[in-house]
């Protein structure tokens, strides 16, 4: 009976597994650190025939980062699973700085599984857990010891626990699908939470994780909707004449920064969710676009060609004039702050096309970070280590990533049709 | 930045307008802003050349005119037109297809059309919808100056959205730079 019943969720799991792969990302490191610290990250004992492989997601998640270069497996002459077993010699001869090794075990409710982290130079355990896993989330667990052995060695905290919001697109002119989808940050688990044959644009994510606002055209015209991403439920939170576009949160939560064309050209105005009542931010002849809200939620990031082409600025929510940021190049558009509101990440056009860049507020020097050229919607990780951003591969829209310092990327195809639009999504635990 | 051309078509085709005796009180304010503007910017590029000969075109869309009564009952034919990069001018080839437009919908004051705004694919998304929607506006006032009503128009810009065809050429990006009259 009870293998009957372990045959039925295993093939549960094949199915979901089948099934929710059909449009997930995968993967590519495009381009490694040359400073990323080697780390091993050992098979966990027992996880065979487990329906993840779970030491794999980890050593995915920490090369992913930027931070580390994890060592193959072939080249592990053991496999130790916990801290007593580990021979720091061995270790120590390929190289290896960390060592992750751990356990997994099949229990009543789920899994539980045991990790710790070493150091192999200083020949010490630096931290350990037992986590315990309900239902069939090995994935979610071992984003989660991701995270726990990131901020260990680095201090900076891990967000591979985190959610992506992506819009896909299919065919061209009147003949077109759009979805809107959530994925866990590794591309994976990706989930349909709209889907029209009418354009959706522009996802921002809620400061708790638990909302979406976006653009959608399916009425014939653009309409800002919030929608709760768990139940699916949703209000039009606008549907001016014109643009209703470019949605971003307050840090509170409590407005949203918004582009509306209906008084003429597009212009920013903050909306207050709860009464809907606007205010306008701004008033000139010029296009103004693109707003972000500084994480102080005292600034607005926003785009305005009112000096001839789109340029940063910034306005101070407590009154003044907006003032301009950037001065390299002359199209600096879409702009988002670095979590701690000193650096903001944009699109540049340089000599070689549009690309991903950074400029920190405190000087007007502005550092290229991408090596593609036809780049879009940046949008920063909640720890600011990394951007993602839409971008093109063999004339496909694809899903990329840079780390803030510009020393390591990777990219995430899709199997089918353009993927764009990314938004990074808030810490979530 | 790019609008100093249509400036100088826009109030080309105003005087002929008044000439011909149509009202059109808004027109005249948009011919001005377009000046104002047009002179605190430096063009970049070459479209700006061919400006000169609007004149003599609008005159031959005037002859077109009188030869229309017929053909005004049906929707003209050819219902896209074509943009330079980073542009919302109207260029000279594609006058007479907006006077066709013009024509048939004063004919027609029942008519209703959707002026869709879209660009290519260079650019930021809610930028290029700002561009797409001022390439629509601007036939938008190029109808109204020919004396539309403004209730029979209305503009919805897709920015880069919905490409023509797909592409990353200069041919692809030319065929997605467009302003579409729907009915």
């Amino acid at each position: 009976m009870q293998s009957l019943s372990k045959v039925w969720l295993f093939c549960a799991l094949l199915l979901i597994s089948s099934l929710a792969s059909a449009n997930n990302l995968t993967i590519e490191i495009t381009r490694g650190s040359d400073q990323a610290l080697p780390i091993g990250v050992v098979p966990f004992a027992g996880s065979n025939g487990m329906p993840e492989d779970i030491a794999q997601i980890v050593q995915d998640d920490l090369e992913r980062s930027g931070y580390f270069d994890p060592l193959a497996r072939s080249d592990m002459f053991e496999q130790p699973s916990q801290s007593e077993d580990v021979e720091f010699g061995t270790w120590r001869s390929l190289d290896v700085r960390y060592l992750v090794v751990g356990r997994a075990e099949q229990t009543e409710g789920g899994f539980e599984l045991q990790f710790e982290l070493m150091d192999i130079s200083g020949q010490r355990r630096m931290v350990g857990e037992t986590v315990t896993v309900r239902g069939n989330d090995l994935r979610g667990a071992a984003h989660y010891i991701s995270d726990q052995i990131f901020e260990e060695i680095t201090d900076i905290r891990g967000a591979f626990s985190t959610k992506i919001a992506y819009v896909t697109a299919q065919g061209v002119a009147d003949n077109m699908q759009f979805g809107l989808y959530v994925a866990d940050a590794d591309g994976r688990r990706s989930e349909q939470v709209l889907t029209s044959d009418q354009p959706i644009m522009s996802p921002a994510w809620s400061p708790d994780g638990g909302k979406l606002a976006y653009v959608s055209f399916e009425s014939g015209r653009p309409a800002i909707y919030i929608q709760n991403v768990a139940t699916g439920q949703r209000v039009q939170a606008t549907s001016f004449e014109g643009i209703n576009g470019a949605p971003t949160w307050s840090p509170d939560g409590r407005r949203i920064a918004m582009s509306l064309s209906k008084d003429g050209q597009p212009e920013i105005y903050i909306m207050d969710i709860g009464s809907r009542s606007l205010e306008r931010i701004t008033n000139n002849n010029s296009i103004d676009t693109e707003p972000a809200w500084a994480p102080d939620g005292q600034r607005l990031l926003f785009t305005s060609d009112r000096s001839g082409g789109p340029q940063l600025y910034q306005y101070s929510l407590n009154g003044g004039e907006a003032e301009r940021l950037t001065f390299t190049g002359n199209y600096n558009a879409r702009g988002r702050y670095s979590p701690d509101g000193e650096q903001v990440f944009l699109i540049h056009r340089s000599s070689r096309g549009y690309q991903v860049a950074r400029q920190d507020l405190s000087g007007d020097r502005l550092v290229i970070l991408s090596e593609t050229t036809r780049d879009e919607s940046p949008s920063v990780a909640p720890n600011g280590t990394m951007v993602i951003f839409a971008t093109q591969q063999g004339g496909n829209g694809v899903l990329s990533a840079v780390s803030a310092d510009g020393r390591s990327s990777f990219r995430l195809p899709s199997a089918q049709g353009d993927v764009r639009d990314p938004a990074w999504s808030p810490f979530l635990n | 930045m790019q609008l100093k051309p249509l400036a100088r078509s826009l109030v080309a085709v105003l005087s002929i307008v008044v000439i011909a005796g149509c009202s059109s009180t808004g027109g005249t304010q948009d011919g001005d802003s377009y000046g104002s503007q047009d002179g605190s910017t430096t063009g970049s590029s070459t479209a700006g050349t061919g400006t000169g000969s609007q004149y003599g075109s609008s005159t031959g869309s005037g002859s077109g005119s009188g030869s229309s009564q017929q053909a005004d009952s049906r929707i003209p034919e050819v219902r896209t037109i074509y943009f330079d990069y980073d542009r919302d001018t109207i260029k000279n080839e594609y006058e007479s297809v907006v006077m066709a437009h013009a024509r048939y919908l004063r004919a027609n004051p029942n008519a209703q059309v959707v002026l869709h705004g879209h660009t290519d694919e260079r650019g930021t998304r809610e930028y290029n919808m700002a561009l797409g929607e001022r390439r629509a506006d601007a036939v938008a006032r190029f109808l109204n100056i020919q004396g539309v009503s403004s209730s029979q128009m209305s503009v919805v810009s897709y920015g880069e959205e919905r490409p023509a065809v797909n592409g990353q050429d200069e041919s692809a990006y030319a065929q997605n730079r467009r302003v579409v009259f729907n009915y």
